[in-house]
């Protein structure tokens, strides 16, 4: 008698187990390794500048890290900025995706320059708005509000997060709607023509048909976009360099200021430990978000 | 003009007004890099003697092609890399699924999730140890472990949405798993595994993190190229976006020209 | 030259189990349907046949040969899939001779393999086209195509004609029975469909919840189900079943009160039965007649005129029971009529769901599909 096997299976077919084998196991390595070295220096005394002080810390580096009011900054500016720039790239995308659906004149060609941002490197994007478009004196947009008789706008000082919250939403929203786009072409015309038929204006047939339409859509595009969102980290590099003060420094950048500024590896270790935890208990909300995607 | 003609026409304005400020920055940037410093900083104007002495110039301080190369290598070596590893996992995921399936799916995007900056620190002197700093292999390898969980996630969603008959049609007929791989799973997915592959290319492509901190000459790719322009000291505007320009022009177009590609990738599931 | 034995065949999903223990011969050149109601077990125990899916546990042998741990390729069997399954990037001659293709058969030999398939399918026209512009008759026939090319020793159909329309599914049933003459081939044949069932099988198997409830040929089934549900599933409209008190037994049958108080020997064995036990009495509604002084009467509730016949859904005392009368009837709705019907026609259920044996078999149960056609020749018993 054979024993009971898993279902779904072919006679004789490869088991699932020698399929996966590879990408489980390297994605397994290159997960537990560094995150295995992250906690082992988390407890050590171990500062580049400093090579006769070593030794074992205990928690001693996470004291020094829960004391200090910069992680606490730092938490809340990411969970702001991945917050701010997901409503404005959802919503944006999907009022966007509407538009871009109609029929007119060179669509494709307007379609091709509003997807255009997502193909930028971020350290591009990062330096053309800050010197190009946000410079207070010579920027486009100073340009734009002396035309209108306006003071200009010192971005980067007066309105950090917001400016941030900009260029990292210019970059995504293309994103976003490249993606709501494309689940718009497969909404079925005749629900659309039924809901008219009904008496639906435009309106009803937005929240009753497309709106539930995009809902896979929508969680992929949240889902994808948090995942890149929760690291930002460039953007910041090149313009306010986390400042002024902790103003824009988020756990990403508050870590590389500990460990490659400081070249306290215990301290930016037991950072990299917070800011894993954290984006784990993110990854579990979204987890379960996706899961029931998965479901059908 | 009759009401749904002006109704027409009032879309379309609105779309392209959006469309051009939308793209306005990289429009900007391309027309500044062809200005001298001295026009870059002035009032903007779209009237202007066009020159190259921008690029010249940048060409002089670092070799560009250098660092595309770099660039072409390390993006296309890690997509190809990530699709290999990850079509036999997408392919056993979807028609071999098991009580583990979604948990291993689900786990493998979860690592996507942990900050490269958590680990930077142990990876950095893993490379040292291993001799991998600075060289494109090692950027290889970071980048296909950075992506494998997005590719696999998506060529799993484009195999899923292929009938389980075909396959086992194909099986009926004789076809071992590798035939059945290469003679129906991937022609029948090819747009799918077309769109994912070009999503990893511009993502391996614009990475800037790992591209920063693991690299400094020999195998720089464009991002660091970019990052050398940042500091302001003696550099304008116009050089800057001359070298800018330089940095996503391959990736633009080629984003330009395979967008369709993409789209068609994405809808796959849909249309069929 | 192939038969098939399942022996003790087990199929557990987790810890559901979907086959329980099926035992089945298959004879050489025999077509066998396999029907019962969605989730009966029925695809899942084709797919096991074909190697698609593992027996958790149970032998699957082909003439003699235990065939459980071989590929499905190397089964020598062909199977033709609900949704054809044919390979949307590949042209109809493509499609057929894929799996000589795979078998490295020379390219000339596949071609006039995939040709002779063609020209008894009528497909010739077709060689160049890709799925996509076939319609859903030409689908399935190059489906069946496919499974002809690999000349198998057992042909599997996995319910091939749920997607086709009324008079297509006519067309095609037609089409199958000439095939399976001609290829004189062995087929296993899955369907929902009684008519699919009793029109093609040679031996029909009914399967519920993953058992087998009777395997018999068609006209077995009809004339003789083992138990209610192969009486309630066989035959359309389906049997009309009225509550009975068993009065005695004797060699001529056993005596029933009918409801409404008459009474009736329906020729069964009723050995073992006692006094006043509730029996159940199954009678099809083309065996109902309409008579003056039939020993039932109802209130009719709906009539169909169908031209030929008419079915008239009565409203008895105990439930509403089916009659097909004649297409000329004059009844009304609302009428009250009495019927009534040959004791032989008649079977008798226990409340366990079991029927009590007839004294009498049917001239027709032992005839199958092939011995329906002249000459009669050979057994198939």
């Amino acid at each position: 008698m054979n024993k009971p096997r898993t279902a779904g299976r072919t006679v004789g077919g490869l088991r699932p187990l020698a399929l996966q084998g590879p990408a489980v196991t390297l994605l397994f390595l290159w997960m537990i390794v560094p995150l295995a070295m992250t906690i082992w220096f988390s407890l050590q005394r171990y500062n580049l500048l400093m090579p006769g002080m070593t030794g074992f810390a205990g928690l001693e580096n996470y004291q020094y890290l829960f004391t200090d009011p910069a992680l606490w900054t730092a938490m809340l500016n990411t969970l702001l900025l991945v917050g701010w720039v997901l409503v404005i790239t959802v919503v944006g995308g999907t009022l966007l995706a509407v538009l871009f659906q109609q029929e007119f004149f060179g669509r494709g060609i307007a379609r091709v320059l509003v997807i255009s941002p997502f193909f930028v490197m971020p350290t591009v994007s990062a330096l053309v708005w800050k010197n190009l478009m946000m410079h207070p004196a010579n920027g486009v947009l100073a340009w734009v509000a002396s035309l209108f008789g306006a003071e200009p706008v010192d971005w980067f000082s007066s309105l950090p997060m917001t400016s941030i919250v900009i260029i990292v939403a210019w970059q995504w929203l293309p994103f976003a709607l490249l993606i709501l786009l494309t689940a718009m072409q497969s909404l079925d015309e005749d629900q659309v023509e039924a809901a008219r038929m009904d008496g639906a204006g435009p309106l009803s047939v937005f929240f009753f048909i497309t709106l539930p339409h995009l809902k896979r859509a929508i969680s992929v595009v949240i889902m994808i976009e948090m995942i890149f969102l929760l690291t930002v980290f460039a953007e910041i590099f090149v313009t306010t360099s986390g400042g002024p003060g902790l103003a824009t420094t988020n756990l990403a950048y508050l870590i590389y200021i500990r460990a490659l500024l400081d070249f306290d590896v215990g301290m930016a270790s037991a950072g990299g430990v917070v800011a894993i935890v954290l984006a784990n208990i993110v990854a579990i909300f979204l987890v379960r978000m996706v899961a029931k995607n998965l479901e059908d | 003009m009759n009401n749904s003609m002006f109704k027409r026409f009032c879309i379309g304005l609105l779309a392209w007004v959006i469309a051009f400020v939308i793209f306005f920055p990289i429009f900007w940037m391309v027309l500044t890099g062809f200005k001298t410093e001295t026009a870059a900083i002035a009032d903007p104007s779209l009237i202007f003697s066009p020159t190259l002495d921008s690029y010249i110039e940048v060409q002089q301080r670092a070799d560009y092609f250098k660092f595309a190369w770099n660039s072409v290598v390390i993006s296309f070596g890690s997509t190809i890399l990530a699709l290999l590893i990850a079509i036999p996992a997408a392919y056993s995921m979807a028609f071999l699924p098991t009580r583990r399936t979604k948990g291993t799916l689900l786990w493998m995007l979860s690592t996507k999730m942990l900050p490269p900056v958590g680990v930077l620190v142990p990876i950095y002197l893993l490379f040292r140890d291993t001799g991998l700093l600075d060289t494109k292999l090692g950027l290889v390898i970071v980048y296909t472990l950075m992506n494998l969980p997005i590719v696999v996630w998506m060529l799993y969603t484009f195999f899923k949405d292929l009938p389980r008959d075909i396959l086992e049609a194909g099986r009926m007929d004789g076809a071992s798993t590798l035939q059945e791989v290469v003679y129906l799973l991937l022609p029948l997915t090819l747009p799918g595994i077309a769109s994912t592959g070009l999503l990893s290319v511009i993502l391996s492509w614009n990475e800037a993190f790992w591209s920063l901190n693991l690299t400094s000459s020999q195998a720089a790719p464009l991002t660091a190229y970019i990052a050398s322009f940042s500091s302001p000291e003696g550099l304008f505007w116009a050089k800057l976006s001359a070298a800018s320009t330089m940095a996503i022009a391959p990736i633009l177009v080629f984003g330009w020209l395979t967008q369709k590609q993409m789209v068609r990738g994405l809808t796959f599931g849909a249309v069929k | 030259m192939a038969t098939l034995q399942l022996k003790n065949i087990v199929k557990q999903f987790g810890d559901i189990q979907v086959i329980k223990g099926v035992d089945l011969d298959v004879n050489d050149k025999e077509f066998v349907v396999f029907v019962g109601p969605s989730g009966c077990g029925k695809s899942t125990l084709l797919r096991i046949i074909a190697g698609l899916e593992n027996a958790t546990s149970g032998d699957i042998t082909i003439d003699g040969r235990r065939i459980n741990d071989i590929g499905p390729a190397e089964r020598g069997l062909a199977m033709v899939f609900q949704s054809y399954a044919l390979y949307p990037h590949m042209t109809v001659e493509d499609n057929m001779g894929f799996s000589l293709r795979l078998a490295r058969v020379p390219k000339a030999e596949r071609r006039d393999k995939v040709m002779a398939a063609a020209r008894v399918l009528q497909l010739e026209e077709l060689l160049e086209r890709k799925p996509k512009a076939l319609s859903g008759g030409q689908r399935q026939r190059v489906a069946i195509g496919r499974a002809i090319v690999r000349n198998p020793s057992v042909f599997l159909f996995d319910e091939p004609l749920s997607n086709l329309d009324a008079a297509l599914r006519v067309q095609m049933r037609i089409e199958l029975a000439r095939l399976h003459d001609e290829l004189n081939a062995t087929m296993i044949y899955v369907t929902h469909d009684q008519i699919e069932a009793m029109t093609m099988a040679d031996k029909i198997v009914v399967l519920q919840k993953g058992e087998v409830e009777q395997v018999g040929s068609p006209m077995e089934l009809y004339h003789h189900p083992r138990n209610r549900f192969v009486a309630g599933f066989i035959g359309s409209p389906t049997m009309n079943f009225l509550p009975v008190e068993f009065q005695d037994s004797t060699h001529e049958g056993v005596q029933v009160t009918l409801p409404g108080g008459k009474t009736c020997r329906v020729p069964v064995d009723g050995t073992g039965v006692s006094v006043a036990t509730s029996l159940e009495l199954g009678i099809r509604p083309e065996h109902l007649n309409l008579q003056e002084d039939g020993p039932l009467s109802g209130r009719i509730q709906v009539i169909e005129r169908l031209g030929g016949a008419t079915s008239l859904y009565v409203q008895m005392d105990t439930g509403m029971v089916t009659v097909i009368a004649d297409g000329d009837v004059a009844h009304k709705v609302g009428d009250v009529v009495r019927f009534g019907f040959e004791p032989v026609r008649g079977h008798l259920f226990r409340d366990d769901g079991l029927a009590l044996t007839s004294l009498h078999q049917h001239p027709l149960t032992g005839i199958d599909r092939q011995s329906n056609r002249a000459p009669v020749e050979g057994s198939h018993s």
